[in-house]
């Protein structure tokens, strides 16, 4: 019988009743309601998509169902029985499995010893490594056979997409009757998507309930059966069948969102060379040639693993190339370490923010401050250096709209968007005259996402060149002005704006994703 | 997102980890057969004479034991070596020369040892506190506690526990047989049992561990126990050998910093979850062919130069792991 | 999932405003007290001009120590250092008193030398700072002890001694001025601005909080840390200078400065693993570990007593650390 349509029509069928109900759930922290009478619920063999942005309630809420906090009010009922966690462990032990962003496994372990954590399978004291082993083998099997996963595997030598299946098939391997996955395709490419949009088919077809959290409003069409959204901790609005993207997106936010992504640049917008690379290569990128322009945002689209961060890192002086030629303004360069590029007017925005990019201790003007300092003499007074003083970082803060309570504050208590601005802010204090983002809006809400777009286009428009590396397709093609698409370590193709989505899939896989209907 | 700076590991380094210490072990080897040669001493060559070598350095080995299975939990305890000298005066001093009093005297230090553990490890589980710290404190309290009581030799050890230190089994000293089986069961337990895995896992991703149900505190304080024990049988041994108990014998053999280091050259290291025994027994191998060589040459008599050597060849040895490494390192 | 957690900021609280203020004076101030009521004489210039001279080396000590610790490492050398600065001087000097005038400055350059290996072992070797500088302290005693021969002798001149012994006399007020305060004043008040005043500092920080995003946003973290070890080591050399006016020449004279540096530090509220540290509750953090010593001393406790004290108050002051930092909600 397909749990679907039973759930559709509404009979009462025993398949039907909830697989997981949190019901009249509030939590507070010192000073913050992070929830308020939220109710949300999830059958067997449901995907149930939960959006909202950033900082709404989403987070705490599935900490709750996964027994990292306790409710101060409210319930949650699992296959009919009232249950408490008061450990992580117990909604394990429930059928209660979560997949994080930042997963959890061991890079030094095996697939096997990952999938086992906690709970070895023993005979006495001694773990029982081969019934070990044949578990795995038969958990992996669900995945098809295209993988390249072996029970023995470290998992450290996995590539990210491989490293969420084994988070996935510990879910499976535990039981799991619920799964909630967090962003799951945020590091995934295209194919890898498809890959996991299958699995979740089958595990939806073997009663699992999901509960999936996205920001990605196209998974939600392609997956969810209802959606919940979120926002400032209550429930904003229930959808039994899944709407269109603006409903959501409006529920979300609460208004429409007119000119989500900013016009293209004028023709007369688009100044001369700025950056030119001919016949370049190194050991993972080959034969690497064009062009970046004043006031034009050239977007690289292509799967993961095409060559897209190498190229930036080869730019970027931390990876160089080894052979054919870069040209900056016109002069040659090349760039053997960041503060080489980043002297020469190259700034770089790093995909993972909070590894690579911030300083969480340090202040809001500090954090805008470091380049500009870190090129200023080292024993010098740290008000003003020649580049730029403390006033006028304040008012660089103050034009990008980076909203904080003071800019003395800590950086880490900033939202993604606000801290993505800061980091802008430390490149503008030196003017650079090439600036590639890799992610831009990674972990960003939809809101705080358009001021970014917003953001880049004003970059351009001010004269600098900007290089846009993204894995959101719709993304580049709403804001980039031409696109390139790599595959493999090359330039493959090279389209304008108005291109499809079909085409540039073309060109990043060499082959066709599917074919019309 | 791959990290723009270090890529991730590759097949080939974790190989490199693993026989890297044989090789350090083979040169060291050849280092001590050339030297021997060259200074025409070729009757230090012999299998007698290098069951001697390791002989020297039993003390070190039962320490650095537990020492890895605290480094391996991304801990460290720098009170071994006081606890050590503690547990040499104790056993001597309740002994006092009478084989009746041997197993009251061992018992005593094996208490002494769980709880020196169970506090450091509580201190650096529950409360939080870094475990350099911890046990740096720890050390101190010891040391205070000590010298409060004796400042000289004290108490005496029955011929019968001299045993420990001076029986044979054929041609292999007692010491060494009990340090391989420890060496044996540390192995076993780490690579075979639960706690063993718990214990990789608590220090590769504490929080990936306490996730997956398994009470980390637990493991950490369990650690820090065994490196305790491990320390008081060793200050045993060095009861049993000197005959008495000397104060100073745990800072003498600076037993603290060298079980770190002979850990760190077997290839476990400092941020845990990666290493074992086998790698550590190796470190303790090296040393003990380190110092040979300085005896060999005449280097051991002069002031100094022990010292000067050591200091350089610790650093060299984990540099020899390190540099590979791509990571910014604190 | 991570940047949720982020957005939400608890508005700044009483107690939060309240917990910020550094606590280190408040328990400064009263054990000046507690020293005041045992012992009145402490507050007649003699007494706690002479305290002040205590305070001196261990403050400047820490001071150097928390360039190291806020790049998130730790400098275990810098006891090596003010010994080898004690018994380099002695046999520099060699009973000659005018040589003071090229021996400090050689000192100082030798200091800078030691700071900059260690600088480069951590940096380019990628040794962890623990391994590095243990190591070079062990190196350094080790050449110490060989280049005096193992047993150094001979005096210290008074024109050496002058930094570390002389007072300035019948100062108006005060009565006597000794000149380790001018010194301990002149290094704090330059270290001051060079932590927290400067590009360098700031740039220092940013690199204990986040050594990946340092590299990418610029910051020459090479040169920045190494410049930490160097700072470090020669606020050790001018603790030695300091040292080496009270005290005799002996292979001891600056043991356990290190462990007394990084308590200073600790207990100022500077975060171990890097990120966040101040000159200023550093020296009252050095003030107020000399003062539980001068308490001590008052009570008539022995010795060992200080020891025990030592390690307890090392481990209290971590621990509570990181209890206020779970309350602050870091």
């Amino acid at each position: 019988m397909d749990v679907r349509s039973a759930m559709r029509s509404g009979e009462d069928d025993p398949v039907a009743r909830p697989a997981i109900e949190m019901s009249h759930i509030s939590k507070s922290f010192p000073g913050v309601r992070a929830l308020d009478d939220v109710s949300f619920s999830c059958a067997p063999g449901e995907v149930h998509a939960l959006v909202g942005e950033n900082g709404a309630g989403k987070s705490t809420l599935i900490k709750i169902l996964s027994g990292v906090y306790t409710p101060d009010v409210g319930s949650i009922v699992v296959d009919g029985r009232t249950v408490t966690f008061r450990h992580p462990l117990h909604a394990l032990r429930a059928g209660i499995s979560v997949i994080y962003q930042e997963f959890s496994l061991l890079p030094e372990r095996t697939v096997a010893q990952n999938l086992f954590l906690g709970r070895e399978i023993r005979r006495g004291v001694i773990i029982d490594g081969r019934a070990m082993t044949a578990e795995t083998d038969r958990v992996l099997a669900m995945f098809g056979t295209r993988h390249r996963i072996r029970p023995d595997t470290i998992v450290g030598e996995l590539d990210v997409a491989s490293q969420q299946m084994v988070e996935i098939a510990r879910a499976i391997s535990l039981n799991a009757r619920v799964i909630v996955m967090d962003e799951p395709t945020a590091a995934l490419n295209e194919t890898e998507c498809e890959v996991l949009f299958k699995l979740i088919d089958q595990l939806r077809a073997s009663g699992t309930a999901i509960i999936y959290i996205t920001h990605r409003m196209r998974e939600v069409g392609r997956l969810a059966d209802r959606v919940t959204v979120l926002k400032d901790g209550e429930v904003a609005a229930r959808f039994e069948t899944v709407p269109d993207p603006q409903t959501i997106v409006r529920a979300m936010v609460g208004r429409d969102i007119a000119d989500y992504y900013p016009a293209a640049a004028a023709a007369s917008e688009i100044g001369g060379t700025v950056l030119a690379v001919a016949g370049a290569s190194n050991a993972a990128l080959k034969d690497i040639s064009f062009a970046l322009k004043a006031g034009e945002i050239t977007g690289f689209a292509g799967l993961q693993g095409a060559g897209r961060t190498a190229l930036a890192m080869a730019l970027f002086g931390a990876a160089p190339f080894s052979s054919g030629m870069v040209t900056l303004g016109g002069t040659a360069v090349h760039f053997s370490r960041p503060r080489d590029a980043i002297r020469a007017g190259i700034g770089v925005l790093p995909g993972d923010r909070k590894a690579e990019g911030l300083l969480l201790m340090q202040s809001v003007r500090d954090n805008g401050m470091v380049t500009a300092r870190s090129f200023g003499g080292l024993i010098r007074a740290h008000r003003r250096n020649k580049y730029i003083d403390l006033a006028g970082m304040d008012e660089l803060l103050d034009r990008m709209e980076v909203r904080a309570p003071s800019y003395e504050q800590q950086m880490r208590l900033l939202s993604g968007g606000n801290q993505q601005k800061a980091i802008v802010a430390r490149w503008l204090a030196l003017k650079p005259r090439v600036l590639i983002f890799i992610e831009p809006t990674r972990g960003i809400d939809v809101n705080a996402k358009a001021g970014i777009y917003h953001l880049m286009r004003e970059l351009a428009r001010s004269g600098a060149a900007i290089m846009m590396i993204s894995s959101d397709l719709p993304e580049i093609l709403g804001v980039a002005d031409q696109i390139l698409v790599m595959r493999e370590g090359r330039i493959v193709g090279s389209f304008a704006r108005g291109a499809s989505e079909a085409e540039i899939m073309l060109a990043a896989t060499g082959e066709h994703l599917e074919r019309a209907a | 997102m791959t990290d723009m700076l270090a890529p991730a590991p590759v097949r080939g380094m974790l190989r490199f980890e693993r026989i890297a210490p044989v090789l350090l072990v083979v040169a060291a080897l050849l280092v001590y057969a050339a030297v021997a040669v060259s200074t025409r001493q070729p009757q230090y060559l012999t299998v007698d004479n290098f069951i001697q070598i390791l002989a020297r350095s039993i003390a070190l080995g039962i320490t650095a034991v537990g020492q890895t299975f605290v480094i391996l939990l991304a801990s460290i305890d720098l009170s071994v070596a006081n606890l050590i000298s503690a547990a040499a005066v104790l056993a001597s001093v309740i002994m006092a020369g009478q084989p009746s009093m041997i197993v009251p005297a061992i018992a005593a230090v094996l208490v002494l040892g769980l709880v020196v553990g169970v506090v450091n490890g509580l201190v650096v589980a529950r409360l939080g506190v870094n475990p350099l710290i911890a046990t740096l404190g720890m050390a101190f309290i010891i040391q205070g506690c000590l010298s409060a009581f004796v400042n000289n030799f004290a108490g005496s050890v029955p011929e019968e526990f001299q045993a420990f230190a001076y029986g044979q089994v054929g041609p292999v000293p007692w010491s060494l047989v009990f340090l391989t089986a420890l060496a044996v069961i540390a192995w076993f337990v780490l690579r075979f049992t639960k706690f063993g895995s718990d214990i990789y896992a608590v220090g590769g991703n504490p929080d990936a561990a306490r996730v997956a149900g398994i009470k980390t505190w637990r493991v950490i304080l369990a650690g820090h126990v065994i490196c305790s024990l491990t320390a008081v049988i060793a200050g045993l041994y060095l009861a049993s050998r000197l005959r008495s108990g000397a104060p100073w014998i745990g800072a003498d053999g600076a037993y603290d910093l060298q079980s770190i280091a002979v850990t760190v050259i077997g290839g476990t290291v400092l941020s845990g979850g990666r290493g074992g025994i086998w790698g550590t027994m190796a470190g303790v191998l090296i040393f003990s062919l380190i110092d040979a060589i300085f005896n060999l040459t005449g280097l051991a008599a002069v002031v100094g130069v022990q010292g000067m050597l050591r200091g350089v060849i610790i650093v060299a040895a984990v540099a020899f792991y390190a540099v590979r490494s791509r990571k910014i390192v604190a | 999932m991570s940047n949720e957690a982020l957005t939400r900021a608890a508005p700044p609280s009483r107690l939060r405003r309240i917990l910020g203020f550094n606590p280190i004076y408040a328990v400064l101030v009263l054990l000046v007290i507690l020293i005041a009521l045992r012992n009145p004489a402490f507050l007649e210039p003699t007494g706690y001009m002479n305290f002040l001279k205590r305070v001196a080396p261990i403050a400047i000590a820490a001071s150097g120590q928390l360039f190291v610790i806020v790049a998130g490492g730790f400098d275990l050398s810098m006891g090596a250092v003010v010994t080898f600065t004690v018994i380099g001087a002695s046999m520099l000097i060699a009973n000659n008193a005018d040589a003071v005038y090229w021996v400090i400055p050689l000192l100082f350059a030798i200091g800078a030398l030691v700071g900059l290996i260690n600088g480069l072992v951590v940096v380019y070797l990628r040794v962890p700072s623990l391994i590095a500088t243990l190591g070079m302290m062990i190196t350094l005693g080790g050449a110490t002890l060989f280049w005096s021969g193992g047993a150094p002798k001979g005096y210290l001149p008074d024109s050496f001694r002058f930094f570390g012994r002389y007072n300035v006399p019948n100062v108006p007020g005060i009565a006597i001025l000794p000149i380790s305060l001018i010194v301990l004043a002149g290094m704090v008040a330059l270290l001051w601005w060079l932590l927290h005043h400067t590009n360098y500092g700031r740039l220092l920080l940013a690199i204990g909080d986040n050594p990946r995003a340092a590299q990418l946003a610029g910051i020459p973290v090479e040169r920045v840390r190494i410049l930490a070890f160097v700072i470090s080591s020669l606020s050790a050399v001018t603790t030695g200078i300091l040292v080496g006016g009270f005290s005799g020449v002996s292979p001891d004279a600056g043991a356990g400065y290190e462990l007394q540096a990084i308590t200073a530090a600790v207990l100022g509220g500077a975060q171990l693993l890097g990120g966040r540290g101040s000159i200023p509750a550093t020296v009252a953090g050095g003030a107020t570990l000399a003062a539980i010593f001068t308490l001590l001393n008052f009570l008539g406790l022995p010795n060992p007593v200080r020891s025990v004290v030592q390690g307890l108050i090392l481990i209290g002051a971590v621990a509570l650390a990181m209890y206020r930092r779970k309350r602050t909600g870091q």
